[in-house]
């Protein structure tokens, strides 16, 4: 059986996932691999932790990843880094949006936003750290934020040679074109 | 054509090749997107409608199939509870036209209050099961489940899970075949389910149980996949992907598609091939308990958990013990729990429903559960969908004789009451209870993503409709018009002055909070009857006192940083909650998200 690649991007209920990964898992299956991918609808959606994981290979089983087996991970927020750390190879990568969203025990006070957090992580484990909500917002729109985090996704996943331009335009929204195809430049030459 | 499609799009696509023309359903995570594509991509070969419960969904599909067309009825697990009654006699009727029942449980509990395992239903009312393993099958098991399902004139049972429902997954696609429907017959025998027409129909269930489990031997759903014989592998839908990963090339296979009735011959050849046999499925033992009681030995859930979704580690570690190389942290990272959104109306009315502490809260299912969490801590019980108002009264009528002065208060979202809260309100109302029911209106379904329901003014397909007017509901029940109280959940004091009036008058009464959902398209009609003008809040830090009382509503917008209080403008919808709750007027409102600053 050859290689299957796991993707786990993980962040929090409203950031934009699916549709990155959505973006992602067309452009696979159009290089002709077979893709599976997982995402938790419902209560996630609610502020709650969210994950959207993408398999692709000549054949995959399995829709959802085990722990220590993602190649990558993506951490929309910088928090869900150390959440989801036990499911990503101890050879794999991880890239980090320094970003911070607090959960409703540290916005009510009982508990801290953890303190670093990359320094903990870049002990561990190879990191690519940088702050796509800055990149987005330069562009001119922080909701290109998603966007962002795939070009540096791809970059990491050294799929960079596929054709994405026009799968971003075909996935995006009418009007949002050039800016998203920007976003995901951007994304792609901060790592 | 080929897409990658989650399963439940794969089986809205599945029924518009088979030629289904009636598909009705309530919506429930996870089988939700099954109605909105066909909708969306179908309508025009397909009529679909929301119904206001499973139990009207299945009948009305019902109707549909005895008229001759081929219907589906899709729920959650806990919806085939709700729609079990017609299930089980329609069993026994069987049906003219195809009739399929989509079940998708929910292994794991992601957004469930149970994980039953809902095989067990196929079993019960004696009918056939099919479970797909990934889109493609449920595309091409749905397409079969018609054919057999008129073939035997049955209902078929075809189960899902939450891994399957929203994987999505590559799926080859072919045309819709267009079936047609013969003219009506009255049978009276045969539909007519009278106790003299039931007991012929049950020795016809037993007839068909037996035809259908000779298929099940032979149909191409279930089989073998040889390859080495030391371990062999019995297994169905998701937990099937997961095992041909964790056993990987060197076992055999026994895949099973089709469940109900089990193929005993297939199962009893496949066991007498391998050395080891292994049972691998999620949740209860069913597959297992058809082995047991036909003598062949197996190992199943002595190793695999029966709590739980399955994935591959949690095979891997069943069966042989052996875990992935991880990486740790002994960090303590604050949970993220779901959350009532910024700006969500149903905060307003439990932050003032949290006040009160000599009141039993009973809940139930939505996005007002959340209600429940930190740091609002405002419901005390959720049961199942419309149970908030029944379990609310008969707690009620306990207090009255054991702890006088104990009240009851009942909230139960727009979508849930219309779905199962109407006949335990009516409960209320006919036998002189004093529960205060709390209906809290926000306009739309919301924690299944926003479906139209009958008080929403719009149909499934986008057609207008008429909206139920609640509070007529209410008074046609016999509850007196002055305890019909209509607040603005935004609005504190009104919330305050509605509960202390329901709380002292002793009759039934009701309490209709109004306010759109913060996170829902707005209608015209919304625009018109609310002010959704966009505004934010902020802190003044000269007039703040830090007492963060605030905070103490748990909106996601306010946090404190560097021993002050901020509101995030991003995140606030003006809701204007805190600035109610601040004692020193420290919280201002701004016209539009540009002018204030935190």
């Amino acid at each position: 059986m050859s290689e299957i690649k796991n993707i786990l991007l993980v962040g929090v209920g409203g950031q934009g996932t699916i549709l990155a990964s959505k973006i992602l898992s067309t452009a696979l299956v159009n290089a002709g691999y077979d893709v599976k991918m997982s995402e938790v609808h419902g209560m996630a959606q609610r502020g709650g932790s969210v994950t959207t994981q993408i398999r692709y290979g000549e054949k995959v089983y399995s829709p959802i990843i085990g722990k220590g087996e993602a190649d990558v991970m993506v951490c929309f927020e910088k928090m869900e880094a150390l959440r989801w750390i036990e499911y990503v190879k101890p050879t794999g990568k991880v890239v980090i949006n320094d970003y911070e969203i607090p959960s409703a025990p540290i916005l009510v006070g009982k508990m801290e936003y953890p303190q670093g957090i990359i320094e903990e992580m870049e002990g561990k484990i190879s990191v690519s750290v940088f702050k796509a909500a800055d990149i987005a917002k330069e562009l001119g729109n922080s909701k290109t934020m998603n966007i962002v985090l795939l070009g540096a996704l791809v970059k990491a996943m050294g799929l960079d040679h596929m054709d994405w331009d026009d799968i971003i335009r075909n996935n995006v929204k009418k009007g949002f074109e050039d800016l998203n195809l920007k976003a995901f430049h951007a994304g792609m030459a901060a790592i | 054509m080929k897409e990658l499609m989650t399963g439940n799009e794969a089986v809205a696509r599945g029924a518009y090749e088979a030629g289904v023309i009636f598909a009705s359903a309530y919506p429930g995570t996870p089988s939700t997107e099954i109605l909105e594509n066909i909708a969306a991509k179908y309508r025009d070969d397909m009529y679909c409608e929301w119904a206001p419960n499973e139990k009207v969904a299945v009948e009305a599909a019902i109707g549909a199939a005895i008229a001759g067309g081929r219907a589906l009825a899709c729920m959650k697990h806990v919806g085939v509870n709700v729609a079990a009654d017609p299930l089980m006699t329609f069993g026994y009727t069987g049906t003219t036209g195809g009739f399929v029942i989509v079940s998708a449980d929910d292994p794991g509990m992601h957004s469930s209050q149970n994980e039953q395992d809902n095989r067990f239903y196929a079993k019960f009312a004696k009918i056939p099961m099919l479970e797909p393993s990934d889109s493609q099958e449920a595309k091409d098991f749905i397409k079969l489940a018609y054919d057999l399902s008129e073939k035997w004139e049955t209902p078929v049972f075809f189960r899902m899970t939450t891994r399957v429902c929203h994987s999505k997954s590559v799926v080859q696609w072919g045309e819709r075949q267009e079936v047609k429907v013969p003219e009506y017959v009255k049978q009276i025998q045969h539909y007519v389910a009278t106790p003299a027409n039931a007991r012929p129909m049950r020795a016809k269930v037993e007839q068909r149980l037996a035809v259908m489990a000779e298929y099940a031997n032979s149909t191409p759903l279930n089989h073998a996949e040889y390859n080495g014989r030391e371990i062999g592998v019995i297994s169905s839908g998701v937990a099937y992907q997961y095992a041909r990963e964790v056993f990987g090339e060197e076992a055999s296979y026994l895949k099973l598609g089709f469940t109900h009735p089990m193929p005993m011959d297939l199962i009893r050849e496949f066991a007498g091939k391998v050395k080891t046999l292994y049972v691998v499925e999620e949740l209860e033992p069913y597959i297992e308990s058809h082995l047991k009681e036909a003598g062949i030995a197996c190992i199943g859930k002595a190793v695999i958990p029966n709590q739980n979704e399955l994935d591959t580690d949690r095979v891997r570690k069943a069966v042989f013990g052996i875990q992935a190389k991880t990486i740790t942290t002994d960090t303590q990272v604050p949970g993220r729990p779901p959350t009532l959104c910024a700006g969500c109306p149903h905060r307003g009315f439990f932050y003032s429903l949290s006040k009160r502490k000599d009141v039993m809260v009973t809940g139930d299912i939505g996005c007002y559960t959340l209600g429940s969490a930190e740091p609002l801590f405002a419901i005390d019980t959720t049961i199942c969908m419309g149970a908030s108002i029944s379990t609310g009264h008969g707690a009620s009528k306990v207090f009255e004789k054991t702890q006088p002065g104990k009240k009851v208060v009942a909230v139960i979202g727009d979508s849930t009451f219309f779905h199962s809260g109407v006949t335990s309100l009516m409960d209320i109302a006919y036998n002189n209870g004093s529960c205060v029911s709390v209906i809290l209106d926000n306009r739309t379904t919301g924690m299944t993503g926003h479906q139209q329901n009958p008080g929403t003014g719009l149909t499934l397909m986008g057609e207008e409709a008429p909206e139920v007017d609640i509070p007529a509901l209410c008074k046609a029940m016999g509850i007196k018009e002055k305890n019909i109280y209509i607040v603005n959940p935004l609005n504190l004091a009104e919330n305050d002055a509605a509960l202390d009036q329901a709380l002292a008058c002793g009759e039934t009464s009701v309490i209709i909070t109004k306010w759109p959902c913060v996170l829902k398209k707005f209608s015209r009609e919304d625009k018109e009857r609310f002010d959704l003008s966009k505004k934010t809040c902020y802190v003044d830090q000269e007039a703040c006192r830090n007492c963060k009382l605030c905070i103490g509503t748990g909106c996601p917008a306010l946090y404190a940083k560097d021993g002050k209080v901020h509101i995030d403008q991003d995140a606030c919808n003006g809701c204007g909650v805190c600035m109610q709750v601040c004692p020193f007027d420290a919280i201002k409102m701004a016209d539009g998200k540009a002018g204030a600053k935190a």
